[in-house]
């Protein structure tokens, strides 16, 4: 079983359909996974999780999209770029596939 | 919840703009419509409507319909935010409206603006005939159903009502000092 963590900071909307994507994403590969979901509310969870930005998804501990050393923990929105090049409050499906491919060996 | 409701006076401001130049409301005064965006650098939601910002303005400059791009966010928390950050940007997307900056908050406060993007759309008489948001897809700009400002800014310049006065704004919350 996979281990996936689903963290959210609750004044970003995008919240909800990023759990949906993920779900559908589990269901469509078929991989079985324990999700656990976290809201982050304080500065110092933020620091706690490494989190920065919402949504943020961990596959086995490790982000789908690994930010930049450089990059701030904190209450805030999180850009995922998509394949097209484009800026989405959503993480991109085969973002999310691909770690959870990957973390169930496939 | 905006300080300001459908019929209310635009609130007056003189910002430094990206450009080098300060831009006062005043300032536009020949324009049938000013379009006050409250937005920023770093957030995604912002992000994903830039682009639809550019689109509007090109579509509706030769109509006399003026954007505004405000961004009111604290720098300290949000280096993104910055001034010079807002400059790089504006140059990385063409921006083709003034970027201003509202470093003290005031004119974020006194519109009562709460998300980024927010968007207010002031008549003639700088009345305000539409606010919320600016369509009802920011992830999909080819599926959007809905292009609310395009709609308010359509009914304003044909002297009608925006369909949809109000929406709720959808992005980040603004972030205050």
């Amino acid at each position: 079983m996979v281990r996936v963590s689903f963290l959210y900071y609750e004044d970003c909307p995008s919240h909800k359909l990023a759990l949906e994507r993920l779900n559908q994403v589990l269901a469509d590969e078929g991989i079985d996974a324990a999700v656990e979901i976290v809201k982050v509310e304080t500065d110092a969870q933020a620091e706690q999780w490494r989190f920065v930005g919402s949504p943020t998804i961990l596959v086995e501990g490790r982000d789908i999209d690994p930010p930049a050393p450089s990059a701030q923990f904190a209450l805030t929105c999180r850009a995922y770029r998509r394949e097209d090049g484009r800026i989405s409050p959503l993480p991109p499906p085969e973002l999310i596939s691909r770690s959870l491919r990957a973390a169930a060996g496939r | 919840m905006s300080n300001l409701k459908i019929g209310d006076k635009a609130i007056v401001f003189d910002l430094p703009g990206v450009d080098g130049k300060r831009h006062s409301l005043a300032g536009y005064a020949g324009k049938e419509i000013v379009v006050v965006i409250f937005t920023c650098n770093h957030c995604p939601y912002a992000r994903a409507w830039e682009d639809r910002f550019v689109q509007i303005q090109a579509d509706y400059i030769a109509k006399g319909v003026q954007l505004l791009a405000i961004s009111s966010n604290d720098a300290v928390k949000h280096p993104d935010d910055g001034f010079e950050k807002m400059k790089e940007r504006a140059a990385e997307k063409s921006f083709n409206f003034p970027y201003l900056y509202d470093e003290s908050q005031e004119v974020a406060g006194a519109y009562g603006a709460q998300r980024t993007p927010e968007v207010f759309v002031f008549d003639r008489q700088r009345i305000l005939r539409y606010q919320g948001t600016v369509d009802d897809n920011y992830e999909e700009p080819a599926a959007v159903k809905t292009p609310y400002l395009r709609q308010a800014l359509d009914a304003v310049l044909a002297g009608k009502s925006a369909p949809t006065p109000e929406t709720a704004a959808v992005g980040c919350t603004i972030k205050w000092k």
